[in-house]
């Protein structure tokens, strides 16, 4: 799988009405590896990744990613069309990509079982769990082989301990295909959990604070319990609490 | 639970209260001797639609021939000038407010110039009760279209879904329930269309549809005749709206609460 790289330079995005959410943002996207954008709510870490996945565009800058990527998208929600069966929502892409039915069954049951939620295919969405939803729009943000997997906090509206399974799920399914990655979070344990870096920006403007490489190699469960584990969140912790009580 | 006691549950209160209407009807004749020319009891209603059944259920089937083709004229041109509107910003502020005319000018008035323009007969009744009805579909589908969550229509354009696609697959099926909304009160504003446009356009004597039915009982004092036909009138208007219902529990029982 062909690794993309993403650069952003001097990158602004001002909304209409003067809301500066991106200010000179500079960042890189180390090719697969996965990154996490960590800050305050309403720092502009959604909107950065926005930017990159083409739905906004910057106001200055530029935001290069080479080559042309497959973009994989998770929301925070799972937007789940509630009309659709599982297997036809997470089919989605493919179809909007011309897809054979075929090919559009086949790949969906795939990534269906992948996610664990191979029994749930003839299914509609209400008659699924907040888990299960989230799992299918993982299901589906992969179906079309990303070489680009942009995560926008997608696990923050569920409970502890389906977000931390649905943590260690994602980062199986990640490290095994080494595609880049950009995660948006606000929790500390999450990135560091999943990351191989961790970006930590500023309240809004967005604005760079600090960049901590995560030493760890697997991610399981176990990990949560190092020292190591612990003494990162710590540090970045007060990075970000600095951050804040410098803009209050 | 089990169909047909769904059907039964929502049956009965509105048959018990039709049942007291008319109990409450047939005494106010009685008691205050009201002369049947100005009301006749619902038994001679009955009575009425018995005795001349086949001469009423011919009217009603012409009657019910013109308002489905309106109801299904007004369904098509609602739904695609909706899905228009939606689509093109500038028809939509240009257009819209335009389409307002439908509702703001009586039917009655230019009843005379779609005979006019249709000749007597069915045409001028189907364009009536198109007319009439038309305008809740376009408003319902319109609704439907511009509410449409802006998460997923975000997720269809990250896909690069055209613009016929993402309506295709994402606005109509999101509209759908507004859509029903707007066909339900379309069900009996087509009725209305219909006997309206039939006083004015429609062939009397053996070709006679329920307007033409009214319009030459009223001519003659027939009281109990012109309730017989307004009678049959309305449960044509209930048949379409419960046929509108079941479509509309087909196409979103499974996942939409509105039609639960």
């Amino acid at each position: 799988m062909t690794n993309v790289q993403v650069r952003l330079r001097a990158v602004e995005k001002v909304f209409p009405g003067g809301v500066e959410a991106v200010a000179a943002m500079d960042l890189d996207l180390a090719p697969g590896r996965v990154t996490a954008l960590l800050g305050p709510t309403g720092c502009g870490k959604s909107t950065l990744l926005r930017l990159i996945g083409g739905v906004e565009t910057p106001t200055a800058g530029s935001i290069e990613i080479d080559p042309l990527p497959q973009i994989g998208f998770c929301f925070q929600e799972p937007r789940l069309l509630p009309w659709r069966n599982v297997r036809r929502n997470v089919a989605l892409p493919l179809e909007l990509a011309r897809a054979s039915r075929e090919t559009c069954r086949r790949e969906a049951d795939r990534r269906l079982e992948m996610v664990g939620l191979g029994d749930a295919a003839e299914f509609l969405p209400a008659a699924l769990s907040g888990g299960m939803r989230m799992r299918a729009a993982v299901a589906r943000a992969f179906i079309a082989d990303p070489t680009l997997l942009l995560l926008d906090e997608p696990f923050a509206a569920l409970d502890e301990v389906t977000r931390l399974r649905l943590d260690e799920e994602v980062a199986a399914l990640v490290r095994k295909r080494s595609i880049t990655v950009l995660l948006v979070t606000h929790s500390i344990a999450e990135a560091v959990f999943l990351a191989d870096e961790v970006v930590v920006l500023s309240p809004r403007p967005a604005r760079i604070l600090d960049r901590f490489e995560i030493p760890f190699g697997e991610r399981n469960a176990a990990l949560r319990g190092h020292e190591e584990f612990a003494a990162l969140q710590s540090r970045i912790y007060n990075v970000l609490l600095a951050g804040m009580e410098a803009t209050s | 639970m089990k169909y047909p006691r769904i059907i039964w549950n929502s049956v009965w209160p509105p048959a018990v209260v039709v049942l007291i209407l008319l109990s409450l009807w047939h005494l106010a004749v009685v008691l205050f001797s009201i002369p049947e020319f100005l009301l006749p009891t619902p038994w001679s209603v009955l009575e009425r639609i018995y005795d001349q059944w086949p001469r009423l259920i011919a009217a009603t089937g012409r009657t019910a021939t013109a308002t489905l083709l309106g109801f299904g004229l007004s369904a098509v041109i609602g739904i695609v000038s909706g899905s228009l509107l939606s689509l093109v910003p500038l028809a939509r502020r240009g257009v819209y407010p335009l389409t307002l005319l439908l509702q703001m000018v009586p039917l009655v008035a230019i009843a005379p110039m779609l005979v006019i323009w249709f000749g007597y007969g069915l045409p001028s009744v189907i364009a009536a009760a198109c007319i009439v009805s038309v305008f809740p579909v376009i408003a319902g589908t319109l609704d439907g279209l511009q509410s449409v969550d802006a998460g997923l229509a975000e997720m269809f354009r990250i896909h690069r879904a055209g613009r016929i696609r993402t309506w295709w697959s994402l606005g109509l099926p999101w509209s759908l329930p507004s859509v029903f909304t707007g066909l339900r009160i379309a069900a009996g504003l087509a009725v209305i269309g219909a006997i309206v446009g039939e006083f004015v356009g429609a062939f009397g004597g053996d070709q006679a549809p329920l307007g033409a039915v009214i319009t030459s009982a009223l001519k003659q004092n027939q009281t109990s005749t012109v309730f017989a036909a307004v009678t049959l009138a309305a449960m044509l208007g209930f048949a379409l709206f419960g046929f509108v219902n079941l479509a509309g529990w087909l196409l979103l029982g499974r996942w939409h609460e509105s039609a639960r």
